[in-house]
């Protein structure tokens, strides 16, 4: 038995590297701190299902304006992104470029979304530079790499002479053109779901409203928020045209709340005194900004760190699992047309649910554990073509929804604590 | 007046044949056919020349390198990219200038393909590409025209008639073919090639198809 193993072992990669992430998977499963905490979550889930059937479409107000500021943040944050992204791309062979490049993307909208909210405040540019700067560092590795790829056989025939310009404007982009904007467009899905998400911190949006429905228990307005949010990225392939995009961009501009003033003072205020460590703003000196780092170092850090790696890796597994047990749904080997077309629909409401609203069920079905953090994880990442498997997970998402959901104004150290 | 002079030393790509002690020299208005077994050295040859040429080039590379998502037009318009303007270039690709559009459509005529002036290249038949990026060369100011194997997609008849057209527009024509009857029907000078060698270089006159044959026999 065990030499039959080592055969397999020893003769397939394959077999090798996913041995080593099942393993590391189990190791970090054993080492989780997993329990059901609830004691009753039947009783719970019950109600939830009560309202999943008995959706309830007048019970938010403001609804309408709700969608509008939804699919207006995704807009422009992206469109910022994709341009800015864009130009990113065109210089991305240099080192500091990719560096810039992934540091603005490991950081989670979230958590841009919380710094942009003490410099800007409510202000719309909150949402939009909090969508548009992490996704700006996505979409400048994923364009520079189709380019990358690309055929460089045109750009060879180009006459002696021609500029670097004119080649890339008139050679090399038509053809990675149509992979661009296939890009984009999933771009603009990811927008959809991280504006409506980044409601539960901060921004009017459906994500404001669910959490609100959530935390009183209307699951039948939760059901009906939801399933409005489908219908919006299911039918986005008919409503996003390139010749329209004019005029939602403008729409977008003028519906999204600008009101709210920036106040110059808050900017000020960000970086002298927000963002300079604690123990320097209450006069500890060096020595205090040495042990504040320390405590922070072992006490959040670390342990944060662990836990997000820990957790990644069990997620990636059970991606892995729950992807080989699903793709058969969408197969025309094994299933007729219908029954495709209902598996189809069941995987988009799976990659559209937020992650956030997924953690929030399973964290009302199975209390606060880390448990209920791997499955909102696993669960939309598998049919979504998230280069980001590694990127950091939301440590403790229970902290960081319960301090959303209590819309105190959060201050940087949150953050940390948060990640 | 020599365009190109190679002087034997030895010259190797990566992954492709090295040419070994290659000694050639093409002058000024020559029509010359490069015949040889695939893998003889043909395409390593003609980029040598490409690089050493004392001309502007009209390149026809093997595998055309067109941009498939470009109509006819703008990749025959690319032969000139380098001879306008950043903003001019980029006004084609959007709104197609008359002159320009004229310029290429008289080229696209002597090829017959003047009704395919704004088909994009990817709905081309693989004849139908093969002439766009012979036009390409024609429009381009390369008085030199190098071609691999640029008429292998169409008939003979086709094959002789573009040749025709290409002898007629660029001073000097360096092209790899493959069909012996083509090539005496169209060179004034014949080059043969063996794994990296030159074989055999001749005057077209006289030679008769079976007289390159033991090119092809090892």
């Amino acid at each position: 038995m065990t030499d039959a193993i080592s055969r397999v072992y020893r003769r397939s990669p394959l077999a090798r590297t996913l041995g080593f992430f099942l393993l590391l998977a189990l190791v970090a499963l054993i080492l989780a701190d997993i329990e059901i905490a609830t004691v009753d979550p039947w009783q719970e889930f019950g109600r939830l299902a009560l309202g999943v059937v008995t959706p309830d479409f007048t019970a938010t107000e403001h609804l309408l304006t709700a969608i509008a500021y939804t699919v207006g943040f995704a807009l422009l944050g992206v469109t910022f992104a994709v341009l800015s992204g864009f130009a990113l791309a065109l210089a991305f062979r240099n080192p500091l470029v990719r560096g810039f490049c992934a540091v603005i993307r490991a950081v989670h909208e979230l958590f841009w979304a919380l710094i942009f909210l003490q410099i800007f405040g409510l202000s719309p540019l909150t949402g939009v530079l909090a969508i548009g700067i992490p996704y700006a560092g996505i979409v400048a590795k994923v364009f520079a790499e189709i380019l990358e790829e690309a055929d460089t056989r045109p750009a060879a025939t180009a006459p002696a002479g021609s500029g670097a310009l004119s080649v890339l404007l008139f050679v090399r982009l038509p053809d990675v053109w149509s992979h661009y904007k296939t890009y984009a467009l999933y771009r603009q899905e990811c927008g959809l779901r991280s504006s409506a998400v980044l409601g539960y911190v901060v921004l009017p949006t459906l994500g404001f409203h669910l959490e609100t429905a959530f935390r009183e228990g209307n699951y039948s307005e939760v059901s009906a928020l939801l399933l409005i949010f489908y219908v919006i990225i299911a039918s986005q392939r008919y409503w996003a045209r390139r010749i329209l995009l004019p005029f939602y961009l403008l729409g977008a501009m003028i519906l999204l709340p600008w009101s709210t003033e920036i106040s110059a003072t808050n900017i000020v205020c960000f970086f002298t005194v927000y963002i300079v460590p604690f123990p320097l703003r209450d006069g500890q000196g060096l020595a205090g900004l040495l042990d504040w780092l320390h405590m922070l170092m072992v006490s959040q850090a670390l342990p944060g760190t662990v836990a997000t790696v820990q957790l990644t890796m069990i997620a990636l597994v059970v991606t892995g699992l729950l992807s080989a047990l699903l793709f058969p749904l969408i197969s025309p080997l094994l299933f007729g047309r219908i029954s495709r077309t209902l598996g189809r629909l069941g995987l988009v409401v799976m990659r559209s649910s937020p992650e956030y609203i997924l953690a929030f069920i399973l964290l009302q079905l199975w209390g606060p554990s880390i448990d209920a953090a791997r499955h909102c994880r696993a669960v939309p990442a598998q049919w979504r073509n998230h280069r980001a498997s590694g990127r950091a997970l939301y440590g403790n998402p229970h902290l960081a929804l319960r301090r959303c959901a209590r819309r105190v104004p959060l201050r940087l150290r949150d953050t940390a604590a948060g990640l | 007046m020599y365009v190109v002079e190679l002087s034997g030393e030895p010259t190797g790509y990566s992954d492709k044949v090295v040419l070994e002690d290659v000694r050639l020299s093409i002058r000024a208005g020559e029509r010359i056919a490069l015949i040889g077994e695939s893998g003889a050295g043909k395409t390593t040859l003609l980029k040598l020349i490409e690089k050493r040429a004392s001309a502007p080039v009209a390149l026809v590379p093997q595998e055309l390198g067109l941009v498939r998502a470009l109509t006819v037009f703008h990749n025959v318009y690319m032969g000139r990219l380098n001879r306008n303007s950043l903003v001019h270039n980029l006004r084609n690709l959007v709104w197609p200038a008359r002159r320009d559009v004229e310029a290429v459509r008289l080229i696209l005529e002597r090829l017959r393909m003047e009704d395919k002036l704004y088909t994009p290249v990817g709905q081309l038949s693989g004849g139908q590409q093969q002439r766009t990026a012979v036009a390409r060369a024609l429009h381009s100011e390369g008085s030199l025209f190098l071609g691999d194997e640029p008429v292998s997609a169409v008939d003979d008849h086709q094959a002789r008639a573009l040749l025709a057209t290409v002898a007629e527009a660029k001073e000097t024509v360096v092209v790899a073919l493959h069909e012996r009857a083509l090539a005496l029907s169209f060179a004034q000078r014949i080059i043969g090639m063996k794994e990296g060698q030159i074989v055999f270089d001749s005057p077209a006159d006289g030679l008769t198809p079976d007289d390159l044959d033991h090119l092809y026999v090892t």
